[in-house]
């Protein structure tokens, strides 16, 4: 999507601050991150444009005018340049119009609910592929990621495969978060009540940070998990695995247990999933006792409690899986029916 | 006698003494030692009878001087316990590694870095600004006082019970673990069930409304009040950037009133505009809160370029390059800080377009800032710069605020903002305008105004050490940060795994420890001019050849500021009036009508701050009783008709002729 940038450029930040120190944010391993890497670049350079000569002007001329060099011309009544005003509010403009046309085009590109269309700058996404999709919860305060299809369930620990599209379906349970992978993807904040997305690919094998990006309280600092990127077959191992562990399934007794607050977590691996389990959480009604929220939507647009109590009463004893259609999906309502 | 658990709970609320913090050594001590101190305080005070002077003169004061000076002081005092906060969060970070949770425990490092927030913002920052705005602005266009002079004085005195109850929550109960916006649902009831979040909320409704008073009392000013002849194209550029700022305090504050009363709503009678069930939303908290919160750092930026425009013409002895685009750029200003309040948050899940476009009016702020810096460069084009402190200021400013700036336009990049939103590297960004900008601006604006408003100079040499420290200490400070955001390093946290990031957080704690020293010279800097004030005085009233009103009259200015309203015929009134062979009129004095003192301004703030206290611990009868008690006395205030007297004319030719013989002297 991006002109291609030159080597050296692409190595000229990284070489102006110190070397050694891991930058992962400039060099990432996930095609996404690897754009918005070069979206930060590009826009910087950009900047430098103006940022430069003025920084240096303002050095030169304070230097030239000071108050012991008489030499230098002093004109105290000069206040007006029209050919100058100009060139200050056309140059900046100029700028803008570049960085914003850019904007416009990288954020639309680049936007999280989008799917990925490509694996890297240089491959399409296969038509045959399938993506994999992973459900998030934020959870007080350690992660959980449950995979519907392949219907095992992880703690504190994510894994996928290289080059294959992940989908990920992100909500919390109690406050706000923001679910991070620094070197897979920017973010996106984890809500509770909503749900939000992430498209994403990661390209070289390796053990990447995830981590909480958003403050959420006591336990934020080690609300940590590690996003293990695997060769197919050692996906595929590791699936092996977690479903071997024989740990049992993350049911809604595990989830009930899971989700009262405790910090340093460990990894732990469930070998099945309650498949209406994700979408009660989004829905607000994974403990027993609750109303859902898409029921309460429902009752709400029937004219209220009032008109349809009998039919959504309070604390209906198993909480339905919500029609998804319903869901509060982040900021993006679905139109009223 | 025993008394019963009821009658307690009903006398105190919530409160006990479990309450105080006796198991928190750190605390504990601070307080010991700020009790101590404070009683040492009092008792000097008490001693040398200064209390009846202090009252009359100062705190029932209805002068805009006074006011302004008590406002500055005041934030001062605040950025000592702000910058106290971000000490001990820079040594908490640089020594959290390897397992050694520092000596912060999670449970106080959040009220830390909240408190920080909350403090720098609302009780350093905006009194500050508040402070200058209320000194200069009458000065500037030639009036005797701010239009609502008793309301300047509430306005004063709410900001300090709002702080108050904000140093209150140190010692007693706690303060706010939610982060500087407390975004629901953690500052909720159910996840913040304490007294911290409440301390948050009624220390800023009442702060709050003070600023939002004081809004509206300069804007009547500036727009009913100005000298004749001084058309708004005529008006200093402090002025202009004060009236802009203003507005927008007018337009934002009640926003934030708004939202935070929502809040307390769901907190105290359980409501649910905010909660995760029962239809509330907390995405409706985070846009309104940054509705406000935006325009918010341009009220503090604003008066900051003011100040820089004052400065770099004065000491450049030149006029100001571009007036006119001057006001258009911080007009526009005004307008666009309405229309971006959503990059603060683009990672929340709104659309591409929705992003892009609060993404694009982000960086269209950029060029008339952009044209703003061009302006002040191009007056010191064919300039006589003369380096006093606050030119060494406004030079650091516009180097230094550049590059947050650019980082800035940056981080309105949506994709670029998924990834550095909330890292570190927005902690420097941020940093990087509101130190490099605002608080540049505000010492500019100190060293600048000082000798107006005492009569003496500031000590050159302790300012530019100051200054100095200052701006070294700044880039040790935030520049590692910067590193750490492109490293990944999101902000907030306690403690950290990965042992590559200890040098950068130490050379981040070093930089805090210059900008220390930076605030230790500014102290010296009073305290040496203090003593060496007959060296330093001025008689003319003029030290740097100023060019607007506020140089025209005495310094410090009388209490009714100018004998006659001066009259304008141009830009740079007072440098015209100067070119034009201006001599002072020593004849023809009148009486002078003035308004009077009131102690009702500090009475009801008092008990706005008992009404405040009351909420927070549930005491209920304490807040009926305090709630009622401001009713009267407002009431009762509205028949207080001894509101103004006459400056007998024999004073006027008294403090006038002094004038004469100290300027003759000179």
């Amino acid at each position: 999507m991006f002109p291609k940038i030159p080597r050296v450029l692409r190595l000229a930040p990284l070489a102006l601050l110190l070397s050694g120190c891991n930058m992962v944010i400039m060099d990432p391993s996930g095609d996404v991150a690897m754009q918005q890497r070069d979206l930060i670049i590009i826009s910087t350079i950009l900047m430098l444009l103006i940022i430069v000569p003025v920084i240096v002007l303002t050095l030169v001329f304070a230097y030239r005018y000071r108050h012991t060099n008489t030499a230098a011309p002093y004109d105290p009544e000069w206040s007006h340049s029209t050919r100058l005003e100009v060139v200050i509010w056309a140059a900046p403009l100029t700028i803008i119009v570049a960085l914003g046309a850019l904007t416009w085009v990288a954020t639309h590109l680049l936007d999280p609910y989008r799917p990925i269309t490509r694996l890297d700058a240089a491959r399409a996404v296969p038509v045959e592929s399938r993506s994999l999709t992973v459900e998030v919860v934020a959870l007080d305060w350690k992660w959980l990621f449950i995979y519907p299809d392949l219907g095992i369930a992880t703690v504190n620990e994510l894994a996928a495969p290289v080059d294959t599209p992940i989908d990920f379906r992100i909500t919390a349970s109690s406050v706000m978060n923001s679910f991070a992978i620094p070197a897979l993807a920017g973010q996106i904040y984890a809500m509770p009540g909503m749900m939000t997305q992430l498209h994403a690919v990661i390209n070289k094998a390796g053990v990447y940070d995830g981590f909480s990006a958003n403050y959420s309280g006591a336990g934020f600092s080690d609300m940590n998990f590690k996003f293990h990127g695997l060769s197919q077959a050692d996906f595929d191992k590791w699936v092996a695995t977690v479903k071997a562990s024989g740990s049992g399934a993350m049911d809604r007794a595990h989830y009930l247990d899971l989700v009262k607050p405790s910090i340093k977590v460990p990894v732990e691996r469930f070998d099945g999933i309650d498949n209406g389990l994700y979408q009660a959480i989004v829905d607000q009604c994974a403990e027993p006792g609750r109303t859902c929220m898409s029921d309460m939507m429902r009752s709400d647009s029937n004219g209220g409690a009032g008109k349809e109590s009998g039919a959504t009463a309070p604390g209906s004893a198993t909480p339905r899986a919500a029609d998804p259609q319903r869901l509060n999906s982040g900021a993006r309502l679905p139109p009223a029916p | 006698m025993t008394l019963s658990p009821d009658l307690l709970k009903f006398v105190f609320g919530r409160f006990s003494l479990a309450s105080l913090p006796f198991d928190e050594p750190i605390v504990l001590g601070t307080f010991i030692m700020v009790a101590l101190g404070g009683i040492a305080l009092l008792s000097v005070l008490t001693y040398y009878r200064v209390w009846p002077y202090l009252w009359r003169e100062w705190f029932t004061s209805v002068d805009h001087k006074r006011i302004g000076i008590m406002y500055c002081i005041l934030a001062f005092v605040m950025l000592l316990r702000g910058f106290s906060d971000a000490i001990m969060m820079r040594a908490q970070q640089s020594m959290a590694f390897n397992g050694n949770e520092g000596f912060l425990p999670p449970h106080h490092y959040d009220q830390v870095f909240t408190a920080h927030g909350v403090i720098m913002i609302f009780f350093m920052a905006m009194p500050f600004v508040t402070g200058l705005m209320n000194f200069v602005v009458p000065l500037q266009i030639g009036a005797r006082d701010v239009a609502f002079p008793f309301l300047n004085n509430f306005s004063f005195w709410m900001t300090v019970g709002g702080a108050i109850l904000i140093m209150m929550s140190l010692f007693v109960g706690e303060f706010a673990r939610t982060g500087w916006l407390a975004y629901p649902p953690l500052s909720g009831y159910d996840a913040s069930p304490d007294v911290g979040v409440d301390y948050y909320i009624w220390s800023l409704q009442i702060a709050g409304i003070g600023t939002l008073l004081s809004g509206v009392n300069l804007i009547a000013t500036i727009v009913k009040m100005r000298a004749p002849g001084m058309t708004m194209m005529k008006l200093p550029i402090f002025t202009w950037t004060a009236l802009c700022t203003n507005i927008l305090i007018v337009a934002a504050f009640p926003v934030l009133t708004a939202v935070l009363a929502l809040l307390s709503l769901d907190r105290y009678v359980g409501t649910n505009f905010f909660t995760n069930n029962l239809g509330g939303n907390p995405m409706m908290y985070v846009n309104l809160i940054w509705i406000w919160g935006h325009p918010e750092v341009y009220i503090l930026i604003l008066p900051a370029f003011g100040i820089y425009s004052e400065v770099v013409s004065t000491f450049c002895s030149k006029r100001l390059f571009g007036y006119t685009s001057m006001v258009y750029a911080t007009v526009v200003i005004t307008i666009l800080a309405y229309l971006v309040w959503l990059h603060h948050f683009f990672t929340m899940g709104s659309g591409a377009s929705v992003n892009s476009f609060f993404g694009i009016t982000t960086m269209i702020i950029s060029i008339p800032t952009g044209a703003k810096i061009f302006n002040w460069l191009f007056t010191m084009y064919r300039g006589r710069i003369r380096y006093e402190v606050p030119m060494l200021w406004t030079i650091g400013f516009m180097v230094t605020f550049t590059i947050g700036g650019m980082t800035g336009v940056l981080l309105a990049v949506p994709p670029a903002d998924f990834q550095l939103h909330n890292s570190l590297f927005l902690v420097a960004h941020f940093h990087n305008v509101i130190i490099g900008g605002v608080v540049f601006g505000v010492f500019a604006g100190i060293n600048y105004w000082f000798p107006k408003a005492f009569g003496f100079k500031l000590d050159a040499f302790w300012g530019k050490v100051s200054f100095w420290f200052w701006i070294v200490g700044f880039y040790f400070a935030f520049m590692p940060l910067y590193v750490l955001g492109l490293m990944g390093v999101t902000r907030r946290l306690n403690h950290f795994d990965d042992p590559s990031l200890q040098v950068w957080f130490i050379l981040a704690a070093f930089g805090a420890f210059l900008i220390a020293l930076g605030i230790l010279a500014f102290i010296i800097q009073m305290v040496v001019s203090v003593r060496n004030r007959e060296a330093l005085r001025d008689w003319t009233g003029d030290p740097w050849d100023g060019r607007t009103l506020e140089w025209s009259t005495s310094s410090p200015p009388p209490d009714y500021n100018f004998a006659f309203t001066p009259i304008v015929h141009a830009h740079d009134a007072w440098y015209d009036m100067k070119q034009r062979g201006h001599t002072r009129v020593t004849a023809g004095y009148f009486a002078i009508h003035m308004p009077k003192s009131t102690g009702t301004g500090v009475i009801l703030a008092g008990l706005s701050t008992a009404f405040g206290a009351a909420m927070i611990w549930y005491v209920w009868w304490l807040a009926a009783v305090s709630f009622v008690a401001i009713l009267a006395v407002a009431i009762g205030h509205t028949f207080n008709y001894a509101r103004d007297y006459f400056i007998p004319v024999e004073e006027v030719i008294r403090t006038e002729q002094l004038r004469t013989t100290f300027q003759a002297a000179e």
